[in-house]
This record gives structure tokens, C-alpha cells and sequence, in this order.
């Protein structure tokens, strides 16, 4: 029999549909504890390939058969010599194509919603990395916010949107990941906007991406707004767009609120983190849809797949908007952080625009999960 | 020093330098060194990770121009 294999876009569905799954990751125990790919009705069993190579009868019994069974490694490789070992033993197995490191890049396309005079609002959820991407188009125009790097699914689907993207932005300095604003806007000759002081140190011209910033897309009155809402980063700065949207960038997530640490300042962010959420926002109207720019978890997602909710509700339910305590809301986000991601001091020098590393080596950089968070 | 086997496990890519550094094991007497030579990164993790799972020991690990160097003890 051939071996199955699966996409990461196969895999993607059925994180988004709440499929039963099984999964036999057979990377390292450090790389499976680390970072795995997600479900919320998925079972793992973690055994690494080495382990298996005079057979796989001994797990057999600890593979369920009434479920798909999915065989995950790093690249590929172990992945499908273990599923052919499956398959001979007489269970049906798929492997992932391009093993964890394309779950890591794999985006999905999910509509939000409709904006003003027919305009549209797309999440790119990089379900591998818990990266959230905006596009907003409208009238034959469109502008990138918090673009990855895989410039090449923006600019195809505005492609098969027939739109031109106008304008990019980036929300802050991101050190989690690499984003693709600074390429898109090249591809494209759309103006890459970045906040003045999270620029400072870049090697790139850009435009100010100033407090109360406000653009159109296309004739449709669809306009975006920019809110400065420092904290995760001094320049950290939020969108509010056609006055129904409101994207937080690092700042505010589903279950969770931005650290104050990856650039080295944690002290000094704090206070701006606080006055950011418990008044900036506060100041807001309550029906506003949350969409923030990145997920720790995939119980933050929604039944379609989206990553999104009304700001009232996050005022109500979020535990980070709800420590009263000024003391305690510093403790909480400068004490106990999670690890930092992957590589986060290169990736924001590759940002700046000061190193240029090539695809291999920034693939290498993002491995693992965000971590831009606090609980 | 006697008794040591070099495997050329170049250019091979996961899991290949695993296969091979298994079998090249299987085939030596306790206490004998295999000198394993790979390029593939993710036999850096992989390699120590196999040999402390089967008690086998790494008396040595080395790089030179992208090509890694492991000398196993078998146990």
C-alpha cells in the first residue's frame, strides 16, 4: 500500500472542524514537550523514531483504530519510514508532508466578516505558530497589517481578489516572528508603516504609523485607525477599523495579555501596558471585535476557526484586564514569565532590517511557539 | 586508537543517520568506538537523544565545516 500523505492544510481542517484525531509524534521528547501541533479533540503519543527501529509491534497497542492516525516528525523523513512500518503491520497511517516545519508556516485563510460598501476582512491563522494576519480589502484596494513572512499567500490572494494592496502595516517591532510587511510593500509599492519608536533602530525607510493615523481603503469608506497603545513595546499601536474592529497587535489576546520583556525593558513597560489596557481601552465602545495578533492556545479559537470576541467580553472574562491591583498587575507580567520564543533577539534585528538571514535559517528562528503572552 | 569504526553518514538526511548508526553499532563488540561523520542538523539532537536511550556513550563530539563528529562507546 502507498503511504498517505497529508498536507499541513489537511491537518489545518481538522483543527478548525474539531476532529478526532491521533497523532504519533516521533521527534525528541524536549521537541514534542515544547511545541506540538494542537487540537482540541486530538490524542498524542510521543515515541521517538530511534526508539522504533527494530519495529513498531510493542505501540501498536497503544494506537487507538477507531480513529485517523497522523505520524509527525521534524522534517518528513522519520515520519514516513514509520508510517510504512504502520501500514506493513496493518494500520492505516498518514504522514505530514514537510513534518513540523511546514505546520510552522502554514497559513489559513478564514473571513472575519464584511466591512462598509462590500468590503471584506480576512485572518490569516498560522495555526503552527499562533500568528494572526490581516488583510483588509475594500473597493479593489487592500492593506496588509502584521504580515509573516510567506509574502507569497498575501499577494496571491490579492491576486484572486483583484485588488492592489496600498498600504502595510505592522503594529510593532515584532520579535516572535519575521514579518513580510517590509517585502509586500517592495512587491507591491504600497507605503510599509511601522511606529516611530519601535523604528529607531531599523536600517529601512518607512512611514510613521502615528496615534490617530487614519486611512481609506479604496472609495468605500472603509477606514483604519490608528490607536497608540504602548506596552508590549514602546511603539506598540492598535487599529481600529471601519469602527467595528478593533486589532491589538500584542498587546490584548483572547485569554491572555501582551509581556512587556522581549525587548529588554519589562520595568519600564509596565506602567505603559497598564494605562494601555485598564484606561486607553477602557475608553472604548464595548462592541468592538477583539482580534489580536496572535493565539497561545487552541481553545482561543472560535467553532469557524476564528481568533475573536467582543471587547465587553474580554473586559468581563480576560484575567489580565481584571487584576485591580496595580502591584499585583506588575508581579504578574514581570515576574514568572513564560520562556522567551526562539531566537527573539535575531528575529527582531532581522526586523530592523540589520540581519538578512537566508530561508532555512529563518525558518530555524521561528521553530516553536510564540510566547509573546502572560497568564 | 584501536578498534574505532567511522561511519560516513554525510549527506544523508533523517532518518537516515540514525538507520546507519544503529545497524554500525549493532554490528560492534561492547566497549568499541563508532566515529559517526554527519551533516544533517537535526542529527544533533537526534544522535545523543538515540545513544542515551540505548546507554551507549558519547565520548566525544566535534564540528568542522558543517560536518559533525560523534564518537559513540557502544555499551
Amino acid at each position: 500500500m502507498v503511504v498517505i500523505k497529508w498536507t499541513a492544510a489537511d491537518v489545518a481542517r481538522r483543527v478548525i472542524n474539531d476532529d478526532k484525531l491521533f497523532i504519533l509524534d516521533v521527534r525528541n521528547k524536549e521537541a514534542f514537550e515544547d511545541w506540538k501541533i494542537e487540537g482540541r479533540q486530538f490524542n498524542y503519543l510521543n515515541i521517538p523514531y530511534f526508539e522504533l527501529l527494530d519495529g513498531i509491534e510493542e505501540v501498536l497497542p497503544q494506537i487507538p483504530s477507531d480513529r485517523e492516525l497522523l505520524v509527525v516528525c521534524a522534517k518528513e523523513g522519520s515520519s514516513i519510514m514509520i508510517a510504512k512500518m504502520l501500514d506493513e503491520a496493518g494500520r492505516e497511517a498518514a504522514y505530514l508532508e514537510g513534518g513540523m516545519k511546514s505546520w510552522s508556516i502554514y497559513l489559513e485563510p478564514i473571513k472575519i466578516g464584511d466591512l462598509t460598501g462590500g468590503g471584506e476582512l480576512y485572518q490569516f491563522v498560522r495555526l503552527g505558530k499562533g500568528c494572526l494576519s490581516y488583510m483588509v480589502v475594500a473597493d479593489g484596494e487592500a492593506a496588509v497589517i502584521d504580515a509573516v513572512r510567506f509574502t507569497d499567500v498575501f499577494l496571491d490572494f490579492a491576486k484572486e481578489k483583484n485588488v492592489k494592496i496600498t498600504y502595510v502595516f505592522d503594529t510593532h517591532l515584532h520579535a516572535d516572528h519575521i514579518s513580510g510587511g517590509r517585502q509586500i510593500a517592495a512587491a507591491t509599492g504600497a507605503a510599509y508603516y511601522l511606529p516611530p519608536k519601535d523604528a529607531e533602530e531599523i536600517v529601512f525607510d518607512c512611514e510613521d504609523l502615528t496615534d490617530g493615523l487614519k486611512v481609506q481603503i479604496g472609495s468605500a469608506n472603509v477606514t483604519i485607525e490608528a490607536l497608540y497603545s504602548p506596552g508590549h513595546t514602546i511603539g506598540s499601536t492598535s487599529f481600529i477599523i471601519d469602527d467595528r474592529y478593533l486589532l491589538t497587535g500584542d498587546i490584548l489576546f483572547i485569554d491572555s495579555i501582551g509581556r512587556p520583556d522581549l525587548a529588554g525593558l519589562a520595568e519600564d513597560w509596565v506602567g505603559d501596558l497598564r494605562q494601555t489596557l485598564y484606561e486607553r481601552y477602557r475608553e472604548l465602545i464595548d462592541d468592538l471585535i477583539v482580534l489580536p495578533a496572535h493565539f497561545m492556545i487552541v481553545e482561543e479559537l472560535n467553532a469557524d476557526g476564528q481568533v475573536a470576541k467582543r471587547l465587553g467580553d474580554l473586559f468581563a472574562e480576560n484575567h489580565g484586564l481584571n487584576i485591580e491591583n496595580e502591584e499585583e498587575f506588575r508581579r504578574t507580567v514581570t515576574d514568572n514569565l513564560p520562556p522567551q520564543p526562539n531566537a527573539y533577539q535575531q528575529i527582531r534585528q532581522v526586523n530592523m532590517g540589520k540581519l538578512k538571514p537566508s530561508y532555512d535559517e529563518q525558518t530555524e528562528m521561528e521553530i516553536g511557539p510564540n510566547r509573546c503572552a502572560v497568564r | 586508537m584501536k578498534n574505532t569504526t567511522i561511519l560516513d553518514a554525510k549527506g544523508l538526511a533523517c532518518p537516515m543517520p540514525i538507520v546507519r548508526t544503529k545497524k554500525a553499532i549493532d554490528s560492534l563488540e561492547s566497549g568499541e568506538i563508532l566515529e559517526v561523520h554527519v551533516t544533517d542538523k537535526g542529527s544533533l539532537a537526534d544522535i545523543p537523544a538515540w545513544a542515551s536511550a540505548g546507554g551507549h556513550e558519547i565520548t566525544e563530539q566535534t564540528e568542522e565545516a558543517g560536518v559533525f563528529v560523534f564518537r559513540i562507546k557502544k555499551a
